[in-house]
């Protein structure tokens, strides 16, 4: 009898989570080991793809400076999106908190709000104001006479780790938020009666408490912004392309799909590393602070 | 001089007037309990004294200089919140030092003074626990101990106990009242316990809706409250409705078939106010039939249907004979043990 309802009891989560299961394993899984194994095999540009293994795809991006060059720039606005976002993202949200019930919620919606908008929108907004001479803001500017030649912001770098930014500020903001609403609210007051200025009460006791929540916001960050394909593609455009970007290019453009399939697949793995190496660096150092 | 001054204090919010007229002299050395069914502003009076409110109206003076210019943070008061509010990311030691680095105390004196604060508290060899890793009385005990290890002219204590199982609260109303004692420092808890009131403080200010109804040792607002509220709120209470008999010569106050003399200067409709364990049963007396009697230990309860009404009478169970449910009885007690309010002055 026991035994019956312990079968049960066993078989029961793996019947309730099958479908779910098989849709993972249906659309991820297949998919990512055929990308996989498509990076071993061969390509000619007329013969075209022919299943065999060899590492000619990988040989190339180990040897060619200019994969190396292609994925250390996207590793470059990847964190460069990261820390600006932080910078100016967690000050924000400390600010959001602090405000008062009205305010908070209006507030936090014009946060969120490029959220609702796509991204290709937000983007060629962008581009919009500051695109070459034609730019909006460049065009005041110059009349204005505050600079001389338009900023540069198209196929610029820059260009792509401002928009960048744009794009990824509400998970920052969100994930500190997260972190400073398990704050004690009398906490700033403990540490005033305590004797603490504004200034310590910040760098004492707000900043170990909320830097958890940071360094996640930080890993949704840098691997968005790493993996982002739509915001540089149209600043970069052909000019200035990161991994996502030459993945696709190699994809449709050239059409050489083992390639592009060892770059998608190189570019997941590196992510992978990344965000679950600082994962646990984090959980490590802020057992505290997490319990 | 009083140390601690509270002068005609008020606080509003927008229209809301949360505390109002609220005056206290707290003397040296003293334990002072505000005590009030929630939402009667104690904890806004605290904060006040603390400085994390400013008041709409009134002074607060401590030794005689205005305590709501100074900032907050250089007001040099101790003060346990509801909640603790440890810092999580910082050990018990970490946490009780704190105060003395906002105050440059060197560190080998700091380590020192650290360590004593702990042990007093009984935390000796927590020091390099975090706050999570500590039950609540621990938790409760580091927050004790960062507030007093600063010396601090008045501890404030925010319902520092609520928190706790009955057990450990008892336990830890001890070890705050010694403490109190030992260290001499002066201080104001917040509690709507009335029984915590009663066993750590020297004075009592009952609050209701924001107003002071009564201030006085534990013994006095207990037997003499000064209005209906205070009798209700601290402990049980039967109030029966009375009149005062002028007729008679002397006049009497009489209660259904209860009479005695009237006390002097009173006439009208009054209300007698008369706690449960000062009632006994007698011969003569208000009218009353047992409704329900129930052992508790050391004592009898009974619920009764009186003449005035709804009835309680506790007994100490003392191997006499007690009545039964059902049975009628009659209701005496000493015209002392009573307190008489309204009527009209005549
Ligand atoms: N910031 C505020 N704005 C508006 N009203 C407030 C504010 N803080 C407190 N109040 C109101 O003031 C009244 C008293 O609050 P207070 O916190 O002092 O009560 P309390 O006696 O400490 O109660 P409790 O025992 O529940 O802690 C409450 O009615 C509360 O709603
Ligand atoms: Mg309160």
């Amino acid at each position: 009898m026991s035994s019956v309802a312990e079968e049960r009891s066993i078989r029961a989560p793996w019947a309730l989570t099958a479908p779910a299961l098989m849709l993972f394993v249906g659309v991820l899984l297949i998919p990512l080991a055929m990308t996989v194994m498509l990076s071993f095999h061969d390509w000619g540009q007329y013969k075209g793809i022919e299943p065999v293994f060899i590492l000619k795809n990988w040989q190339e991006i180990a040897t060619d400076p200019y994969y190396a060059e292609m994925f250390w720039r996207t590793f470059r606005i990847a964190i460069l999106t990261t820390l600006l976002t932080a910078l100016l993202g967690a000050p924000e949200a400390y600010i959001l908190n602090r405000m008062s019930g009205r305010w908070k919620s209006f507030f936090l919606l014009v946060i969120l709000g490029p959220l609702l908008i796509s991204v290709v929108a937000r983007t060629l907004g962008w581009a919009l104001l500051f695109g070459g001479n034609n730019g909006l803001a460049n065009k005041l500017l110059m009349s204005l006479g505050v600079i001389r030649s338009p900023i540069p912001f198209m196929f610029t770098e820059t260009g792509m780790v401002v928009a960048l930014a744009h794009v990824m500020m509400p998970f920052m903001v969100l994930s500190v938020w997260a972190a400073l609403q398990r704050l004690d609210p009398q906490i700033e007051n403990a540490a005033m009666s305590l004797g603490a200025g504004p200034v310590t009460i910040i760098r004492r006791i707000i900043m170990p408490q909320i830097m958890p929540g940071v360094l996640s916001g930080a890993i949704i960050v840098f691997s968005l912004s790493a993996s982002a394909f739509a915001t540089p593609a149209i600043i970069g455009g052909r000019r200035l392309k990161v991994a996502a970007t030459l993945a696709y290019d190699e994809f449709l453009n050239t059409l050489n799909w083992p390639l592009g399939a060892a770059v998608a697949t190189l570019l997941l793995a590196a992510l992978v590393l990344i965000v679950v190496g600082s994962n646990a660096m984090i959980e490590r150092r802020y057992a505290e602070v997490f319990r | 001089m009083a140390h601690l001054e509270l002068d005609r204090v008020a606080k509003q919010f927008g229209a809301q007037t949360v505390v109002d007229d609220f005056s206290l002299a707290v003397g040296k050395g003293e334990f002072i309990s505000f005590l009030g069914p929630s939402g009667c502003g104690k904890t806004t009076t605290l904060q006040m004294i603390a400085g994390f409110l400013d008041p709409t109206r009134g002074a607060i003076r401590l030794e005689g200089k205005d305590l709501t210019a100074i900032h907050p943070a250089r007001r040099g008061l101790g003060i346990v919140f509801q909640s603790y509010a440890l810092f999580p990311h910082m050990t018990a030691a970490e946490n009780v030092a704190f105060g003395l680095e906002m105050r440059s105390v060197p560190r080998s004196e700091r380590a020192e003074r650290v360590r004593a604060a702990l042990a007093m508290v009984g935390l000796a060899g927590y020091e390099q626990r975090h706050p999570r890793r500590m039950s609540g009385g621990q938790q409760q005990r580091v927050a004790l101990a960062r507030a007093l290890v600063i010396k601090p002219s008045v501890l404030l204590l925010d319902e520092p106990l609520s928190n706790l199982d009955a057990k450990l609260r008892e336990e830890m109303q001890i070890e705050l009242r010694q403490i109190q004692r030992t260290i001499g420092t002066t201080t104001i808890l917040v509690t709507h316990d009335q029984n915590e009131a009663m066993s750590l403080s020297d004075r009592i200010v009952v609050m209701s809706q924001g107003r002071i109804e009564q201030i006085g040792t534990p013994q006095d607002t207990y037997e003499r409250p000064a209005s209906a509220f205070v009798s209700q709120f601290l402990g049980k209470t039967n109030d029966f409705a009375a009149t005062i008999d002028r007729t008679a010569m002397p006049a009497r106050l009489v209660a259904g078939s209860w009479s005695a003399p009237a006390p002097a200067g009173l006439s009208g409709p009054v209300t007698v106010s008369i706690r449960p364990e000062r009632i006994g049963f007698g011969d003569a007396g208000l009218g009353a039939k047992i409704v329900t009697r129930i052992f508790q230990g050391n004592h009898w309860l009974f619920q009764c249907a009186s003449e005035c009404g709804p009835a309680i009478v506790i007994r100490q169970n003392d191997g006499q004979a007690q009545p039964a449910e059902g049975e009628g009885v009659r209701l005496a007690w000493r015209a002392e043990d009573m307190s008489v309010r309204g009527g009209a002055a005549s």
